[in-house]
């Protein structure tokens, strides 16, 4: 019974050795891991604040004015004015959605009568795809 | 263990036959047991003594070792805790109310050089010079060469020019880590911001301190390691004062200002959302400060904080609403505004000359501002009870914002308090305040009566301060001011919709004769909007405008300081968010259509 007994502890103590040897080369490869992740996320804050300085920089009201100014006649962008606030009343809704099984014409009761010239004038050609 | 009998049998047999005593027998056994029983427990002992030992020299050895160990290794930073933000950056941010960045850190380098391991110092001062304008390379190579270990070159570079100093390629020229204060907004805010400097110098680090403005008096906060990582929310809002320092530096511009400061606070908060002053400065790369001159003419000088100003006729609203509170007139009480009034040597004389008596009511009095009507009420409620008003309108002690510029800047009050000075302090001469003195005593008659202290963090919560007038008296202070904008001398501020109300001012600046400049005034506009519930108070001061587009220069606050106040109120109450209330025509307006 003895020599068994031996045997198997000789066997447990080369178990938990080669355990604790991985343990060990698993602890410091994290280790150096995280030691690598800490030096990437410092590199990264440093670039992100970078970045919002440089976003805070390129979104200077001057700059922003001065764009307003250049970009003009494409945005036409101007200060708010007090005369455009609105109240909610004055959003139309919008109209309603028309479903496939929807008579396109409803039954049209009043008719109007529309009278008119015609002109002589050759017909408005649309420029830059806008009536004038 | 098999004992010896004491008294064995055969011993004691044969001891009683040979006539012995068998009690020796047993005492001899007894002996013999008990130097067994001693020799055992000392074995015992000792061997216990050893393992103590052992685990004492164990012990300590171990403690010994660990102390070596600790002594001899280099310091490495802990791997396995989380490194926060607040190990990053070593200074806080700075932001608006909205959380658009004001001011941050920017890593950079510093240039240093260590001549003993230059190669060719001559070509290393020339090439320095070409990439940095400002070097003299004869001043550099003199130094490179006189015998020193160390030379600070430049304290912080761009990426660009580091690259270039690498290029140069001299083993004697190194770079060290800097933390540098950005302010990306360049110029807008400066006075508010200040700047920052660095303090003490080392070759991997240096420490980065404030030099004016919010930055060295929040210094001990933005420093704190602890809360390196939240940035400080300033209550200033970015795009209102951008909108402010736009308009004021137009206006500045237009009337041949020397210079233009405008506050605009929130009236219960005590929130200051815009503090400009012009002409202004770049915190990135802040100005010396004057060293011979007036201070005030400096671009540094803070004109809304440290501008300790006479602000004339605004001060007349302090007087009504002082008799108001005290139950001596009532808004239509008629009181004697016969000019021009003699009081001993003086003469108390209106603009211009005019005269708008004899007998004018209090509200009259504020929205014509005569000079001689304030002065009778000021007579009316006395010295005594004028300066303790002023007191508590907070006129005697300079303003607690977080500025290190504010306890600077005390304002000038009279030391003695005859008739005369209760009179012309009671009109906003002889008694010199900053616009943000001014500021906050409107405030506290917008809001209905209740002192609040400024601030430029953002809080947002109604302050509960002391009171110093009634509701009822603010209540009808504030409809006098609407009375100023809508029918007296500041009709060019009306906004329609905002409901204006405000006290233009007109003060000479005092020369340094002792006397009055004609030519030279400050003009203030102390304006508050809503009327109808007063949320903000702007205060507009323009120093030296002149107006002239008439046939003659125009002087007073009504031409110069009051037109600006209405376009910044224009501008700000949209981005405030105030809706504008439809006002009701006048009555003559209205035409009568027959159905």
């Amino acid at each position: 019974m003895r020599p068994v007994f031996f045997v198997l502890t000789f066997l447990g103590v080369m178990a938990l050795c080669f355990w604790a040897y991985r343990e060990n080369y698993a602890t410091q490869a994290a280790l150096r891991d995280m030691g690598r992740l800490q030096n990437e996320i410092a590199s990264l804050r440093e670039a992100l604040a970078l970045q919002r300085a440089e976003w805070a920089y390129l979104n200077r009201p001057e700059r922003l004015r001065e764009l307003a100014t250049l970009n003009f006649d494409r945005l036409g962008l101007l200060p708010l004015e007090p005369v455009q606030f609105g109240a909610a009343a004055q959003v139309s809704y919008p109209a309603p959605m028309l479903l496939p099984g929807d008579d396109l014409f409803p039954d049209i009761s009043n008719p109007v009568d529309v009278t008119g010239q015609f002109s002589t004038e050759p017909a408005p050609s649309p420029v830059d795809g806008q009536f004038p | 263990m098999i004992r010896t009998p004491l008294r064995p049998l055969a011993r004691i047999l044969l001891a009683r036959q040979k006539g012995e005593n068998p009690d020796t027998i047993e005492r001899e056994n007894l002996r013999l047991r008990h130097e067994e029983i001693r020799d055992r427990s000392r074995a015992r002992a000792e061997v216990r003594l050893l393992f103590l030992s052992l685990g004492f020299l164990a012990a300590f050895s171990t403690i010994g070792a660990r102390m070596g160990l600790l002594a001899a290794t280099e310091p490495v930073e802990p791997r396995s805790a989380s490194a926060g933000a607040q190990i990053m950056a070593t200074r806080a941010d700075i932001t608006d109310r909205n959380g658009r960045i004001l001011a941050t850190n920017m890593q950079t380098n510093s240039l240093y050089a260590q001549p003993k391991d230059m190669v060719d110092p001559g070509r290393v001062a020339r090439e320095l010079a070409k990439i940095f304008p400002e070097i003299d390379p004869v001043a550099l190579e003199r130094r490179l060469t006189d015998g020193r270990s160390f030379l600070w070159i430049r304290r912080v570079m761009s990426p660009e020019q580091m690259q270039r100093v690498h290029e140069i390629g001299d083993p004697g020229l190194l770079f060290g880590p800097r933390e540098m204060r950005l302010y990306p907004n360049g110029t807008l805010a400066a006075h508010v911001l200040g700047g920052a400097s660095f303090g003490a110098e080392g070759v991997s680090s240096a420490e980065v301190i404030g030099t004016a403005g919010i930055e060295k008096a929040l210094d001990a906060r933005l420093r704190d390691p602890a809360q390196a990582g939240t940035p400080l929310a300033l209550s200033i809002d970015l795009t209102l004062q951008a909108a402010v320092e736009e308009i004021l530096e137009t206006g500045k511009t237009m009337l041949n200002a020397k210079g233009a400061a405008a506050i605009l606070m929130d009236v219960r908060t005590g929130e200051i959302l815009s503090l400009a002053s012009l002409p202004a400065f770049d915190p990135n790369d802040r100005p010396n400060p004057l060293v011979k001159g007036d201070p005030g003419d400096s671009p540094l000088f803070n004109r809304a904080v440290q501008g300790v100003y006479e602000l004339g006729s605004t001060f007349k609203i302090f007087t009504a609403a002082n008799a108001l509170n005290l139950g001596l007139v009532a808004p239509d009480t008629m009181v004697d505004a016969n000019a021009p009034r003699k009081w001993g040597r003086f003469t108390i004389r209106e603009f211009q000359n005019k005269n708008y008596g004899p007998l004018l009511s209090v509200h009259d009095v504020i929205v014509k501002s005569s000079n001689v009507g304030t002065a009778n009420l000021a007579l009316m409620i006395g010295a005594e009870r004028q300066a303790a008003f002023f007191q508590s309108l907070g006129f005697m002690d300079p303003t607690v914002i977080e500025l290190v510029e504010a306890p600077g800047a005390r304002p000038i009050v009279p030391k003695r308090w005859p008739d005369i000075t209760t009179i012309t302090t009671s009109y906003g001469h002889g008694i010199s305040a900053s616009p943000m003195h001014l500021a906050v005593a409107y405030a506290a008659i917008a809001n209905g009566g209740v002192r609040v202290t400024p601030t430029l963090l953002r809080g947002g919560v109604p302050q509960n301060g002391a009171r110093v007038m009634s509701p009822e008296t603010a209540a009808a202070s504030i409809d006098m001011l609407r009375g100023v904008v809508a029918e007296g001398t500041a009709t060019l501020g009306d906004v329609p919709g905002y409901q204006v109300a405000g006290k233009t001012g007109t003060a000479e600046k005092p020369n340094a004769q002792g006397g009055y400049d004609e030519d030279k005034v400050v003009n203030t506009f102390a304006s508050m909007f809503p009327a109808n519930d007063p949320k903000y108070v702007l205060v507009v001061t323009l120093d030296e405008p002149v107006e002239t587009s008439g046939s003659e220069p125009r002087r007073t606050a009504g031409w110069t300081a009051v037109p600006v106040a209405g376009e910044i109120i224009r501008r700000a109450a949209p981005l405030l968010g105030l809706r504008p209330v439809v006002e009701p025509p006048p009555v003559d307006e209205l035409t009568a259509v027959a159905n």
